[in-house]
């Protein structure tokens, strides 16, 4: 089944043109990396696939269009996981992991326990169980980092949106998040994750999709995706392509001249 | 900086609190009225009655003190309320309910009805042109933030329309026609419950109560809100429905407690600071504690008000703003101490 | 009972003639008055027992030319619980004092006679007729009223017109409509603030009142210590005032319309002949 679906979407941030006329699907089962660099759309891309912001053309969610879905039901269907790491007032990491669920309660009831059960499960994931009671905003960059993924983890939805989930994690968190994205996608749900650390995306994600300047310049098996012309091109650099432990390597080396 | 107290333990005591004092300030008078007396006379016959014949301390238990007691429990909790719910709309812990303009604008159109004579020949005028001011804050504030724009501009909107209406308010009290109006606006500013009314109640009541309903639906948005705005549409909160409710809401209570009260500040900005500890910095519990805690503090206020000077009818704002700003001084010490 | 009251009011009134039948009926017997101003006008017409209690203010030199005739009565703090308790049948109010409290006493059933204050000779008149009438006084206070204008018209009009500034805290003055401008022009002075165009209460500028170059300036306020009356003319543009004679008149005097405000117009006469002997 399709997870969502873009059909040619166009965005305009303050009058300007940043997606061109995109087209995207995601089925269930996939881990896809969104790459490109610093201002190529991609958190755009995430927030419109969302429905966080306006956009022309067609999305839809779970198969059914996003207009026509009420926020709710977005909210079961797709969870997201911004870029900013903004926690606003102390609250407990256990609370702050707790909001996960919120699509999922009425207005008054109290957490059931299948809602602590899940909140439990993403706490224990992102290895942040032990900090269940120390305020979030006490805690370290990448421990806060590490409870707001489980909050979304948390949410239990079949698609997951996050943008650049990886970055401020030491590199076991690194390994420990790609894994739980993996397992994930292997439990049938799907994820497209924005990521700047191609190495990472290459080897733990099934698909790349590359974004340039406002448009998907390729899109396929981490194989496919990053040749040494695509990276030339959209980046600017060269870098050493290889194999490893049955995966793909991928390390940055330089900048190419004329960038 | 979380302080252990089981939540229903905390709404039970702070709950026991507010009817205690709610208790003591209708004990509170000119008249020394006993304990027994008091009580049978308030629930006593014969009280809403006119000057003849009428069970006098039932009169003044019924149409004097209740309504004041009333008034500072509706009003107080209002405030606590409304500064719980903005604080937590715009995740800013120096939110109070007067920042989106509703108390200056309220507080304007009962100063035009001072200024312009028909608060005395209309019974009623003060209030009425009072929550008409109110009224139009929430829309020019709508307006000028537009429907979709965030915090940021609510609270723009918030101090442009603030600053408008307290320049026509000074303005109004320049223009005043004589010394005797100057003063009455200018101690009408101040804010005091004194010789309120049950008409008075009847007026704010419905307003204040749709505020409350608007405003309690707003926890478990506003829990989310912590998380910044595009998280909490992602988990499915409608915010424009929040700023609508947490806007309609502030208005529609404060706007009331302003146009029978005046303008009483710091309740609204210290009682959400003061309890958020308590109920583990959640938007959703400081509700229902803020709530309560207003209420306390503003029936504490009151007491105190005719307790510590009976023949100056000392304003509640003066009063409030006496014991909470150096509060607030010491919250700000002690932040600083704890972030250095 | 209406007859009883009737027939008390009616001992009452040969007691003391001066108590009339008011246009209703009986005269209040128990009168609280919640206004300085009030309360002075009912100490003069008011018959002996019918007043209740007056305001805090009646006793206070600083507000009242009738601390003496006050003493003789409770005072109120103006609370409606307290004036309640006194079981009034008359509450006397200035229109701008107490809105709520006139209110609440209102709902409560006592009748309430609200006065505006007085911007004029005219008003005096007209306050003192309404306070008479609901006190069942109307004709002490026809009498009242006759002595205090046949006092005025004793005022001994002036050889020159002289030039007066009126000038109290914060710079503010008084021009045409208000009752301060009535005090000084009866007193035979011109008021420079009505000369230029000035109407009500508003700021005179250190400018305008340089350039009107007054004969006198009254400086209506009441300082405690002579140091401060002369603080608002410590501006080194004022030296040129330096010489301007000085007249201070306290505001219990011409602050309520009452007929006392004579005396204020009689110490403003004085000071004129004071200038125009050129003492």
């Amino acid at each position: 089944m399709t997870l969502f679906a873009l059909d040619r979407v166009t965005v305009r941030l303050d009058g300007r043109e940043v997606l061109h006329g995109v087209s995207l699907e995601l089925r269930e089962g996939s881990f896809a990396a969104l790459i490109g660099p610093n201002g190529a759309g991609k958190s755009t891309l995430l927030r419109a696939a969302a429905g966080l912001i306006p956009a022309e053309g067609g999305i839809s969610l779970a198969g059914a269009p996003l207009a026509r879905l009420s926020s709710t039901a977005r909210a079961r269907a797709a969870a997201f996981l911004a870029q900013e790491r903004e926690v606003a007032w102390p609250v407990t990491v256990k609370t702050l992991v707790g909001l996960g669920r919120f699509p999922h309660r009425g207005a008054m009831q109290p957490a059931t326990a299948e809602d602590r059960a899940h909140v439990e499960r993403a706490m224990e994931r992102m290895d942040v169980a032990r900090l269940r009671a120390r305020p979030a905003t006490e805690l370290s960059g990448g421990e806060r980092a590490r409870a707001l993924i489980a909050r979304a983890l948390a949410q239990d939805t079949p698609l997951l949106l996050a943008d650049e989930p990886a970055a401020g994690l030491d590199p076991a968190h690194q390994i420990t998040l790609m894994e739980v994205f993996a397992e994930l996608a292997a439990d049938g749900r799907g994820v497209l994750a924005s990521m700047h650390d191609l190495g990472l995306a290459a080897r733990w994600c099934d698909r790349l999709v590359l974004l340039h300047e406002g448009r998907i310049v390729a899109d396929g098996t981490p194989e496919a995706v990053l040749t040494p012309e695509n990276l030339a091109r959209v980046y600017g650099i060269e870098a050493h392509i290889g194999r490893a432990n049955g995966g793909l390597v991928v390390q940055p080396l330089s900048r190419t001249t004329g960038r | 900086m979380n302080l252990r107290v089981p939540y229903p333990v905390l709404i039970a005591a702070l709950a026991v609190t507010v009817a205690l004092l709610f208790g003591l300030s209708l004990l509170t008078g000119s008249a020394e009225l006993g304990l027994g007396e008091s009580l049978s006379a308030l629930f006593a016959d014969g009280g809403s009655g006119g000057s003849g014949g009428g069970n006098v301390v039932a009169i003044v238990m019924q149409e004097i003190r209740l309504p004041r007691a009333l008034l500072a429990l509706m009003i107080g909790a209002s405030l606590g309320l409304s500064g719980a719910a903005l604080q937590g709309y715009l995740r800013n812990p120096l939110a109070e309910p007067g920042l989106i303009g509703v108390t200056a604008t309220a507080s304007l159109g009962a100063v035009l009805a001072i200024y312009t004579g028909i608060s005395a020949a209309v019974p009623l005028a003060l209030p009425a042109m009072a929550l008409a001011g109110a009224g139009l804050a929430v829309l020019l504030v709508q307006l000028l933030a537009g429907g979709r724009g965030g915090a940021l501009t609510l609270i723009l909107a918030g101090v442009a329309l603030t600053s408008l209406a307290g320049a026509m308010t000074s303005l109004a009290l320049n223009l005043a026609p004589n010394p005797f109006a100057s003063l009455e606006i200018v101690f009408w500013l101040l804010g005091s419950l004194a010789d309120r009314s049950m008409i008075h109640v009847q007026i704010a009541a419905p307003f204040i109560l749709a505020g409350w309903l608007m405003l309690a639906t707003l926890g478990r948005g506003l829990d989310a809100l912590a998380l910044g705005e595009e998280t909490a549409a992602s988990l499915g909160v409608r915010l424009p429905l929040l700023r609508l409710l947490a806007v309609v809401g502030t208005a529609s209570c404060v706007g009331a407690s302003t146009a029978v009260a005046g303008a009483i500040g710091f309740v609204g900005l210290v009682v959400p600071h003061l309890l958020r500890p308590f109920v583990g910095h959640r938007p959703s519990r400081l509700l229902l504690a803020s709530a309560l805690g207003g209420a306390a503090m503003l029936l504490l206020a009151d007491i105190a008000a005719r307790v510590l000077a009976p023949d100056e009818d000392l304003k509640l704002g003066v009063l409030t703003a006496l014991v909470g700003a150096p509060f607030f001084l010491w919250l700000v010490v002690r932040t600083r101490r704890r972030l250095a | 009972m209406r007859l009883v009251t009737g027939l008390i009011a009616g001992t009452v009134a040969l007691a003391a003639p001066a108590v009339a039948q008011a246009a209703d009926g009986a005269a209040p017997r128990r009168v609280v008055s919640l206004n300085v101003c009030t309360d002075q006008i009912a100490l003069m017409l008011a018959a002996p027992g019918q007043i209740e209690a007056v305001s805090r203010f009646a006793v206070d030199p600083k507000a009242s030319v009738m601390v003496e005739e006050a003493r003789a009565y409770p005072t109120t703090a103006g609370g409606a619980e307290d004036v309640f308790l006194r079981r009034p049948d008359l509450v006397l109010a200035g229109s701008y004092t107490a809105r709520a409290t006139v209110d609440i006493l209102r709902r409560l059933g006592i009748p309430v006679v609200e006065i505006a204050p007085a911007s004029g000779f005219g008003d005096i008149a007209a306050s003192i007729r309404e306070i008479g009438a609901a006190l069942g006084a109307a004709d002490r206070a026809e009498e009242v009223i006759a002595r205090f204008e046949a006092r005025l018209a004793r005022v001994p009009a002036a050889e020159r017109t002289l030039r007066v500034a009126l000038y109290g805290a914060n710079g503010y003055t008084e021009g045409a409509g208000t009752l301060s401008h009535e005090v000084v022009t009866a007193a035979g002075f011109s008021n420079i603030a009505a000369e230029i165009g000035i109407v009500g209460i508003a700021r005179l500028s250190l400018e305008q009142l340089i350039l009107a170059d007054p004969d006198l300036i009254v400086i209506g306020l009441d300082y405690d210590s002579p140091a401060r009356a002369q603080e608002i003319f410590s501006h080194p543009a004022l030296a040129a005032l330096a010489d301007v004679p000085k007249a201070r008149i306290a505001p219990a005097h011409w602050v309520c319309g009452t007929p006392h405000i004579v005396e204020a117009v009689e110490g403003l006469v004085e000071a004129r002949d004071a200038i125009l002997e050129g003492r």
